[in-house]
């Protein structure tokens, strides 16, 4: 088993390796290396991950020490438990899927063979960052997966929208990450203090706790431990005030999007908080910070997606949407939930993120949902499986995303946070709003394709409908596999032994003792109200944009509804529209006011300090040059000088000594 | 006058002034070494004089001239050994043409 989880990241790093020494010469077979060790990848990983979730678990490889210091060592090293397990499944299969997708949508792209070095790298960073059990290499392979979306963002390099954006993306995730890198100072700082240097994620937590429970002074509080790694999470997951990468990433081919910018790497944060959820436990102030800034971030993602026209910046939006739901869960304390949500996320956000790839493919790189429309009979299998998606993240059961969703609005009531449940609810009809718009402006009413375009719309190929299919399925099956029966699902009981203690904790911290789960209870109601939600939302959306489902559920779009609304609204359309103005208020904080002390400091750096520098030089030049004259070269002017210095010496004596 | 010890020390001074005037006048290397044998000469004579007007100093003088003459010949012969090592190099006795150091 060791060897097997030690394999997991180095064949997806073999091939990098391999494709990026020789894939230019594999021309149009240079996915043959990539793809093939990939499934090799899946199928390592669900053995592994199928071990550990049955009760294998954990496992615990060391690999080497990486640095040996004394008395304190960073050992490079695995950690699989059950929760690493289920963040394998989700990688890994995703991760599968893409690349196949990717065979299809990238094949005419110059770069094919970059694309999949590119993707492979990322592959290993995402299974190095999950399968870590040391705080130093999670940041490593933190890093890494910043890299990689970098590279795969600003793939298309010649365009300059695409190299800002990759730029951009890079920029703001380095803002959280020297939060994260001050964190894992923090820990290291505390794990000293306490007389054992660690690294290890699990020592160094329980450590850490401990001695908080205990009442020991900390050199650095938990409180602020736990908010510097939340801001290494808040940077990856594009929560708010660093969520304004992820919309412009959308640059990147639409693969990526799906992969790294849905479903795998905007949840390194979630899982980095789950997997610190006893820090986080052992400091509830600062899990209230991660609530209101998670639900705070998923009211104002999906405002913004409520108008956007670019038909994969609404599903990036309602990326940041969702994953606000999860941190959300996180700060109450529902971290079941919240993995839960990962997972059925990361499936049916993928799911639509390659059906947006399909369509986009079939009506020639257009991306404007104006110039959509009237699709479903084009490209049924894209339409059929993008409704499933559709339907699951607006949660309607019985699809993943109303159990992941419920169970998230639940916990937070039923653990003290109404606020939050309240928010919660008011996103969800707006979830549901917008994701049937983006389907009745794609798929439903009359064509407003480019006639040039219009007879070449095709379905896409095997290659790519078939990953569609297969992400379907999750996407209708996985809450229905994983929460039956409500309240104590499958994934509960294979997270209890990763979020027991967090959760005990929480409780006592909190004082609060839970309910038992009661479907004619309180628990029933919530059902009712978050289904009422997401029906709301539907039917508000195809009240204004149509629906044709079936024979019976038929309505025509009506835009001068829209019109007559959004003018009603002015200040919020135009501020949905705007993105809030955060763009704006960043180019002018960041760029302009920063540029002005930047340009300032240059200045003083330029004038004062070197001018400084430089002045001590010029003297010491100008007075050496100057002294210089007095070095005749000649003998007699010595001479003179000795005479004239004999003579002054002498008379001076005797003048002193006359006296 | 003639035979007290202001006229020799007179004598001396005169000498030690010729002397200096010289080294500091020519541009002959030799010359120069002439005039720095004339000062010491100078010197030598007031430290003579002395030895013999004052007859605390009678033995002390004469020892201290004969010791001004030997090293006075030591610094001639090196003396004359540098310049004409220079003069076989740069081809002129004239010291202010000798002027590697400035350039």
């Amino acid at each position: 088993m060791n060897l097997l989880i030690a394999v997991i990241p180095i064949l997806p790093l073999a091939g990098f390796a391999i494709t990026a020494v020789i894939g230019r010469r594999l021309g149009k077979q240079a996915h043959l290396i990539p793809v093939g060790l990939i499934v090799l990848t899946w199928v390592i990983s669900m053995i592994v991950a199928f071990s550990s979730l049955t009760g294998g678990g954990p496992f615990e490889v060391t690999l080497y020490d990486w640095i040996p210091a004394g008395a304190f060592n960073v050992e490079a090293g695995f950690y699989v438990d059950n929760l690493t397990a289920a963040l394998l499944i989700v990688v890994t299969t995703i991760g599968m899927l893409v690349h196949v997708y990717s065979i299809g949508y990238m094949g005419h792209d110059p770069g094919y063979w970059r694309f999949f070095a590119y993707l492979n790298l990322f592959m290993f960073s995402m299974l190095l960052l999950v399968l870590a059990n040391s705080w130093l290499v999670v940041f490593v392979a933190w890093e890494l997966v910043g890299l990689c979306s970098y590279l795969l963002i600003g793939f298309w390099y010649t365009r300059r929208s695409a190299a800002l954006a990759a730029k951009k993306a890079f920029i703001v995730n380095r803002v959280g990450d020297v939060g994260f890198a001050l964190g894992i100072m923090a820990i290291f700082a505390n794990t000293l203090s306490l007389g054992e240097p660690t690294l290890n994620i699990r020592e160094s937590i329980e450590m850490l706790t401990n001695a908080a429970t205990a009442g020991e002074p900390l050199v650095i509080p938990i409180q602020i431990v736990a908010l510097l790694v939340f801001a290494g999470a808040m940077g990856k997951s594009a929560q708010f005030p660093l969520h304004v990468w992820l919309p412009d990433a959308m640059e990147g081919p639409t693969p990526v999007s799906a992969l790294i910018h849905a479903a795998t790497m905007v949840n390194a944060g979630v899982y980095l908080v789950a997997r610190a959820n006893n820090l986080f436990a052992a400091a509830p102030s600062a899990m209230v910070v991660v609530a209101a800034i998670g639900i705070f971030t998923a009211i104002l993602a999906a405002s913004i997606a409520m108008t956007q026209t670019d038909i994969k910046r609404v599903l990036a939006y309602s990326t940041l949407s969702q994953l606000g739901y999860m941190f959300a869960a996180l700060g109450v304390g529902a971290f079941t939930a919240a993995i839960f949500h990962l997972m059925t996320h990361g499936f049916f956000k993928g799911l639509l993120f390659l059906d947006s790839g399909s369509v986009i493919h079939a009506v020639h790189d257009e991306q404007d949902m104006r110039r959509m429309g009237g699709l479903s009979r084009k490209i049924p299998i894209t339409y059929a499986t993008m409704l499933i998606g559709a339907v699951a993240i607006s949660g309607i059961p019985p699809l993943a995303g109303f159990f992941s969703k419920d169970e998230i609005l639940g916990e937070a009531f039923k653990l003290g946070f109404p606020w939050v449940w309240a928010i919660g609810i008011v996103v969800a009809v707006m979830t549901a709003f917008y994701m049937f718009r983006l389907i009745g402006l794609t798929f439903w009413g009359e064509s407003r394709v480019d006639p040039a375009v219009e007879p070449r719309i095709h379905e896409s190929p095997p290659v790519m409908t078939w990953p569609l299919i297969l992400l379907a399925i999750p996407s209708v099956a996985l809450g229905l596999v994983l929460g039956l029966p409500l309240g104590n699902g499958i994934l509960q009981s294979w997270l209890a032994p990763v979020f027991e203690e967090g959760v005990h904790a929480l409780e006592t911290a909190r004082n609060i003792q839970p309910e038992a789960y009661s479907i004619l209870g309180v628990d029933g109601a919530l059902i009712v109200a978050s289904v009422a939600a997401a029906a709301i939302g539907l039917v508000v959306a195809w009240r204004f944009f149509g629906v044709e489902i079936g024979a019976r559920l038929r309505r025509a779009p009506d835009p001068e509804a829209v019109r007559s609304v959004s003018a009603r609204a002015p200040f919020l359309y135009r501020a949905s529209l705007n993105k809030w103005w955060f763009d704006d208020l960043y180019d002018l904080l960041f760029i302009r006011i920063g540029g002005w002390i930047a340009a300032a400091a240059w200045w003083f750096d330029r004038e004062v300090v070197d001018g400084t520098v430089n002045a001590i030089g010029a003297v010491t030049r100008q007075t050496g040059r100057g002294l210089s004259h007095v070095q005749t070269g000649r003998v007699q002017n010595y001479a003179l000088g000795i005479a004239i210095g004999l003579i002054v010496m002498a008379g001076s004596y005797l003048v002193i000594v006359g006296r | 006058m003639s035979n007290s010890l202001d006229a020799y020390l007179i004598l001396s001074a005169l000498l030690f002034a010729i002397g200096t005037f010289g080294f500091l006048a020519r541009r002959n290397a030799i010359s120069m070494l002439m005039s720095i044998e004339l000062m010491l000469n100078g010197v030598n004579l007031a430290i003579v004089a002395f030895g013999a007007f004052i007859p605390n100093l009678a033995q002390d003088g004469s020892v201290i001239a004969l010791m001004v003459m030997a090293v006075a010949a030591a610094e001639a012969t090196v003396g004359l050994s540098i310049v004409i090592a220079i003069y076989r190099n740069r081809k002129t006795p004239l010291v202010d043409e000798y002027d590697a150091m400035r350039r």
